[in-house]
């Protein structure tokens, strides 16, 4: 364990903005957190292109919305709670419905937060940003993959909604890493059951396909980054070829991705699903590591539930 | 901008009448709020704005928000006169195959510059629009116009604290003082109380007109393109439902359509200003 590397993915963003946001049209936005969101970073290095609303989340997104009109790429930054959660409907209704170029990268996002607790700790974002028509959703696995996300959110026109954390995740893609939006990636092939996973779980995934293949479990382990649109297909087969599926996200086991994985499932291959996830009941306060072991984020939690499934 | 000699009361009085048609014709619509604000939009889109009907999306435009978004039968009277669609599109306002939505829609509508209807939103995009003009050194302004109701919405304060930060000098907004909303008169439902004064406390250029009144509207916009530094704020008194006597300051044509003899009723009164200002019905 000690030799994994960790990066945060909200660091990997605040350096992807520095060294992707070179265009003169791109504006970064923050409400008084660039410290903690890490826009700090382009805004130190691009001070003209940065703008801070204060702690005024419905404005930045309204803002954010009549600079995209005016040819702007824009992305506005807060912690995940006042982006999705406060400011849910200015993003429906001032980027997402006029369909502008406003990436909502979020920060914070999940229990992992941690000490803050429960009012902080924003585990409906997946849910309420999905639901949004026009919006695209991406939760990132690692700080490589969260470069290439933020690039590509750049290079594609239209709202996009990016999750990140708090905490230093483990980097489980190398330099050759590709990042397609709403291509799943199969990180481990297998055939006995499948994990699905998102943002953190993902490496919490590739511990319990080891812990499972030490009980002579083959598991398949893929990343789905792309919440919405989400690719199907890699589902599709996962639900023919294996034993059945368990997802895991930092998040309410409602509405986030296992609803949408289930929703691929029910629709066109029916399977047997487990769901790793918050069970719909608000976090509180603590170390992350003891708050994920409480609330059931674990890769043992993981290996327990595709046990299940296999009975 | 056009030619100044333009018959400003008539242009209104056509408008008024799209108005009247468009709200009719849907069974559905806001009269109230739309007429009370009808020589404001005049006064922009044939006087004080630089656009062009036969380029919308022009980059260097002056820009306009209607934040108060159910105001929708006013802005499309104003487009329509002015030549960004067909007239006789008006009459289909909010019918399943029209292009005219409910509130203002920026990907439908040619010459709507942002999509608003949710109240507080239009004012801040506004502002986002402002900014880009100042960080591309466009010359290009901004006007938007909201309700005097819709300030009891926090975001417009978060708005308000923005553009003097931000020196949006090119940001003009106009509030609709009718001092009615839904529930009644906006003192009792929920107090504003003085709107200059919490203007003018956050720093803003604040002008006080006769909403109604072109000299003083005129005088106003001169007034906020003199003022450096800071954006200006036009709190111009106006009477809801103005034009239509039956409909004037009361708050119950907020968002109601008016019946087939209230209709006929309301277009003879529009049809007689019309005729009196030289205009053909």
């Amino acid at each position: 364990m000690g030799d994994i590397q960790t990066k945060a993915t909200r660091l990997a963003y605040g350096e992807a903005l520095v060294e992707f946001g070179t265009n003169e049209n791109i504006i970064v936005m923050d409400c008084d957190l660039s410290k903690s969101t890490m826009t700090t970073l382009f805004s130190k290095k691009y001070p003209d292109r940065f703008i801070n609303t204060g702690i005024a989340e419905a404005n930045m997104m309204s803002t954010a919305a009549g600079l995209a009109s005016c040819g702007k790429t824009v992305f506005a930054s807060t912690f995940a709670m006042f982006a999705a959660g406060r400011a849910y409907e200015q993003v429906r209704n001032s980027i997402c419905y006029p369909k502008l170029n406003v990436k909502v990268a979020a920060t914070h996002a999940g229990i992992s937060v941690g000490e803050d607790g429960a009012s902080h700790q924003m585990i409906e974002d997946i849910a309420l940003m999905s639901v949004i028509p026009n919006m695209r959703v991406v939760s990132p696995a690692d700080a490589v993959e969260t470069r290439l996300a933020i690039k590509a959110a750049i290079d594609i026109e239209g709202p996009f909604y990016i999750r990140l954390g708090r905490l230093p995740f483990p980097i489980i893609n190398d330099e050759n890493y590709q990042f397609e939006l709403g291509k799943g990636v199969t990180l481990r092939n297998g055939k006995d059951v499948t994990i699905i996973a998102t943002g953190y779980m993902v490496s919490e995934a590739l511990k319990a396909a080891d812990e499972l293949k030490g009980q002579g479990i083959d598991a398949r382990v893929i990343n789905i980054h792309t919440i919405k649109p989400i690719d199907e297909e890699i589902i599709i087969k996962a639900a023919k070829e294996t034993g059945g599926i368990v997802t895991a996200e930092e998040h309410n086991v409602i509405g986030g991705l296992g609803s949408a994985v289930a929703q691929v499932t029910a629709r066109y291959a029916p399977a047997k699903m487990a769901f790793v996830g918050i069970q719909d009941i608000f976090g509180k306060s603590g170390k992350p590591a003891e708050l994920f072991e409480e609330y059931g984020l674990t890769s043992k939690d993981i290996t327990f539930a595709a046990k299940g499934l296999l009975k | 901008m056009l030619n100044t000699t333009e018959n400003m009361p008539l242009l209104s009085a056509y408008i008024r009448k799209s108005v009247l048609d468009a709200v009719y014709n849907a069974a559905s619509g806001h009269p109230g709020g739309s007429l009370g604000i009808v020589e404001l939009l005049t006064a922009l889109y044939f006087k004080e704005m630089k656009v062009d009907p036969k380029n919308p999306s022009d980059p260097n435009r002056d820009r306009f928000v209607l934040s108060k978004g159910h105001c929708s039968p006013a802005l499309y009277g104003v487009l329509a006169e002015r030549g960004f669609f067909p007239k006789a599109d008006v009459k289909n306002f909010r019918k399943i195959d029209s292009y005219l939505q409910g509130h203002p829609s920026m990907r439908h509508v040619p010459g709507v510059d942002m999509s608003t209807g949710s109240l507080g939103q239009g004012v801040c995009a506004a502002n986002g629009m402002a900014l880009a003009a100042k960080l591309d050194k466009k010359d290009y302004r901004v006007y938007s116009i909201l309700g005097d109701g819709e300030l009891q919405e926090g975001q417009v304060w978060e708005a308000a604290m923005f553009a003097p930060q931000y020196k949006l000098d090119n940001l003009c907004i106009i509030v609709d003082n009718n001092g009615l909303q839904i529930d009644g008169d906006v003192s009792n439902v929920m107090n504003v109380c003085s709107i200059p004064d919490k203007f003018r406390a956050f720093n803003w250029n604040v002008i006080e007109i006769n909403g109604h009144d072109f000299n003083e509207i005129s005088a106003a916009f001169d007034s906020a393109r003199a003022c450096k530094g800071k954006p200006t704020a036009i709190i111009a008194k106006t009477s809801k439902g103005k034009g239509i006597s039956f409909m004037e300051n009361i708050a119950g044509w907020h968002g109601m359509a008016p019946k087939q003899s209230e209709y006929e009723q309301a277009t003879e009164e529009i049809n007689t200003e019309i005729t009196r200002l030289g205009g053909a019905v």
